[in-house]
């Protein structure tokens, strides 16, 4: 990467105007994975000198600002007390420290690279972007939007529920991108299920989260058709890492683990009443 | 390119660098030597060094945005580093030596948190540095034996 000019901001509006300034012009989190790109930047906006980086309780939600680094993420108690911790779980399984501390929550979701450990469980956390200019979207809503991001994110929005949740990433060796990840969530909206690295970019698997979120109680049967609707409807394709067809049956194994581990929340919480 | 100044080794630095410049092409510059470029893709932490006595890849930290920081490789902790360099040597926690620097620095970082350091503990600050020749259970405890003498176990 070539970058000709480094602007640093002293407010989001000034972000916001540099960005839209120049199509070369690009916001600068992290600035880890810039380095891996053949491109030229015009201008580099570091967001570094803004104050982003925070964890705040808002009571009933959660608030992580845009440069709140993964190892902040990683030992922060708020964190780990939201949806049993997959968070914090997925993060601290992000190569070594030394990256976490530079890599940045809002970079790594704003990339929206396929192996994305962080997106995968926010899916499932029902999490809201909250962009300079454009306001709060989900983050579904973000992943469907194609091309460049022409916004600044502001903040990363989690709601605090009483929640049960599970992660797995299935990696090669311990310090490698995932062959797949597989978030599993249970709150008072009922299932979520998300997986990531397959090897395109976290999505929610609808389908399987339909088919338990409309039954009266949950059991194995339903549990085993749910991993078996994610594994078959989601796309999942070929690279170096795994095959597709490896990826579908990890895909059935891990989201049927998943909902095994968080089904007693949906339980406790009675399911759907007719 | 930007002026920028920042400390490396309590010693005041000033100078231009360019704004993709990564902190391990300016200490080259800066003639130290100590910090080893390996994969280059922030992977393998032989390059580590501490910003704010935060260890950090140098190949993947913009020196542009460290005005005021203090960065600090293994020649700002010289004697520390020779006595843990004992310790690894009793456990035979080496061979090469390539990645010992980085190590150095991560243990240094560790020594700052404020609770009992645990072998869990040791073992997340070593996750990101590859080593080709310990297999890192003698490293373990060449760290142990070494915080156990300094007192921070």
């Amino acid at each position: 990467m070539k970058v000709n000019g480094l602007f640093k901001p002293k407010t989001l509006d000034e972000a916001y105007h540099k960005l839209t300034e120049h199509s070369k012009n690009v916001v600068m989190a992290g600035g880890a994975w810039l380095r891996l790109s053949n491109r030229t930047v015009e201008e580099a906006i570091d967001l570094s000198v803004l104050p982003l980086s925070y964890v705040k309780d808002r009571g009933d939600v959660v608030e992580i600002g845009s440069m709140t680094t993964l190892h902040e993420i990683e030992t922060d108690d708020t964190i780990k007390s939201l949806y049993g911790g997959i968070l914090s779980q997925a993060v601290s399984q992000i190569m070594g420290i030394g990256l976490r501390n530079v890599v940045t929550i809002g970079g790594n979701v704003v990339a929206r690279h396929g192996f994305s450990d962080v997106i995968t469980p926010l899916l499932t956390m029902r999490a809201k972007l909250h962009f300079y200019k454009r306001g709060t979207i989900s983050l579904e809503a973000f992943l469907d939007i194609r091309g460049k991001t022409t916004d600044v994110l502001e903040k990363i929005i989690i709601p605090k529920r009483k929640a049960a949740g599970y992660f797995k990433k299935v990696t090669k060796t311990a310090l490698d991108f995932a062959i797949i990840n597989v978030s599993v969530t249970c709150d008072e909206e009922g299932f979520s299920v998300a997986v990531g690295s397959r090897p395109s970019v976290g999505q929610l698997a609808y389908e399987a989260m339909g088919l338990l979120n409309q039954a009266k109680d949950v059991d194995e049967k339903h549990i085993d058709l749910a991993a078996f609707k994610a594994a078959d409807l989601l796309k999942f394709s070929d690279n170096h890492r795994g095959s597709q067809a490896y990826r579908e049956e990890l895909t059935a194994v891990y989201v049927k683990r998943g909902l095994l581990a968080v089904k007693t929340c949906f339980n406790q919480r009675g399911g759907h009443d007719d | 390119m930007i002026n920028i100044t920042f400390m490396v080794n309590h010693r005041k630095h000033s100078l231009e660098v360019k704004p993709g410049e990564y902190l391990i092409e300016t200490l080259k510059r800066l003639n130290i030597h100590s910090v080893r470029r390996g994969c280059d893709t922030a992977s393998c932490g032989v390059c580590t060094v501490l910003v704010d006595l935060k260890p950090v890849p140098s190949c993947a930290t913009l020196t542009a945005r460290l005005a005021g920081k203090n960065v600090t490789t293994v020649e700002g902790i010289h004697d520390e580093a020779g006595a843990l360099a004992d310790y690894f040597g009793l456990e035979g926690a080496d061979q090469c030596g390539f990645c010992n620097p980085g190590i150095a620095l991560s243990v240094h970082a560790l020594k700052q948190q404020s609770s009992p350091i645990t072998e869990a503990d040791i073992k997340q600050a070593l996750t990101g540095h590859l080593c080709r020749c310990s297999g890192y259970v003698s490293q373990v405890k060449a760290i142990m034996a070494y915080l156990k003498d300094d007192a921070h176990v």
